[in-house]
């Protein structure tokens, strides 16, 4: 259950952010995740909603949106999506890529604050 | 109807504290010129009892310590001990992995000039340690033939995020009838071109091929 350090983590660079944008409640905090970030979503949402409450983050919702998992191809020299974390090769010539491009992310992109 | 709301772009890693962290701790490493190793697998693959026998080997002729991660009790610090290289426990307690602060105040008043290699045995646990960086030149991904040829597949972030597989208990592999081309596929598959080494630290057999391992990424570092 790290996602509950997780949880914490957004919530103070949240505030931390809020705080130099001066006034305005947060109503949304956006991240970004990648299939293989090691965050499973629901347990990122469930530790959210219990480490907002009595926080000044307390009324602003978690929206998550996917990073699709990208790598390099060196055969067909451009990147692919591979099936699945399970299977990381090339979906058109079927080797494997060892080069990730994108999929580890977990990042915070955006606040939404009532203006 | 909810008040209008504008959007402010931060853009940040959501583990920013720990990477700044872990990078000191990389930067200190660097300086005092040791290589830092960290094991992650499932609890009971065998993590301490390879340690305790790679640390027996490696202390003839390198400046070794390790650091071992526990939810509760110092019995893996003190199984290691017996190879006689200085050892601290960290307790996390409820924390199911190690993070880079933890590995920053563990080694708070120790002289890194004094060691060649530091090892750092995570919790055992192939989920959460995947996304915290400990400032590591290398980590280790251990799992025994005992635990299925597909747990790469099951695990595939953690084995993603390792440089170097070591299947473990490899003593036992003619009894379970263990798959050995199979479990290869599995892990090629979620981390393709990823060396993986056999090793049973009871017989000592595949220690070697470690070490030598070991010793060539000391080289290049």
């Amino acid at each position: 259950m790290h996602e509950l350090s997780i949880a914490l983590s957004i919530l103070d660079i949240a505030a931390e952010e809020a705080a130099r944008q001066g006034t305005g409640r947060i109503a949304a905090v956006h991240v970004r995740l990648g299939p293989l970030s090691g965050v499973v979503k629901e347990a990122l949402r469930s530790a959210y909603d219990l480490a907002r409450e009595g926080t000044a983050l307390e009324q602003a919702i978690l929206v998550m949106e996917d990073v699709p998992l990208v790598a390099y191809c060196s055969a067909c020299a451009c990147e692919r999506s591979p099936p699945s974390p399970q299977e990381i090769l090339c979906p058109v010539c079927g080797i494997p890529m060892p080069e990730i491009l994108r999929g580890r992310e977990l990042e915070l992109t955006a606040l939404e604050i009532e203006s | 109807m909810s008040p209008p709301t504008r959007l402010v772009e931060v853009r940040q890693h959501v583990l920013k504290n720990n990477d700044v962290i872990a990078r000191e701790l990389r930067k200190r490493f660097c300086t005092a010129g040791v290589f830092v190793v960290s094991l992650v697998s499932s609890p009971g693959a065998g993590k301490t009892a390879f340690l305790e026998k790679v640390l027996g080997l490696l202390r003839e002729h390198y400046r070794v310590a390790a650091l071992v991660g526990d939810l509760a009790t110092d019995n893996d610090a003190r199984r290691l001990a017996r190879a006689l290289v200085p050892v601290k426990q960290i307790t996390t307690g409820a924390v199911c992995h190690l993070e880079a602060a933890m590995v920053r105040d563990a080694l708070a008043d120790w002289d890194l000039n004094n060691l060649d290699i530091l090892f750092i045995e995570n919790v055992g646990n192939l989920v959460c340690p995947a996304t915290f960086d400990l400032g590591e030149n290398l980590r280790l991904v251990l799992f025994s033939v005992t635990e299925g040829e597909d747990k790469p597949l099951k695990y595939p972030t953690i084995f993603n995020t390792a440089d170097v597989a070591i299947i473990t208990k490899a003593d036992l592999a003619a009894v379970v009838e263990f798959d050995a081309a199979a479990a290869e596929r599995s892990i090629q598959s979620v981390r393709p071109g990823m060396q993986v080494l056999y090793a049973s630290a009871k017989t000592g057999a595949g220690l070697d091929e470690w070490l030598r391992f070991l010793q060539a990424r000391l080289i290049a570092k």
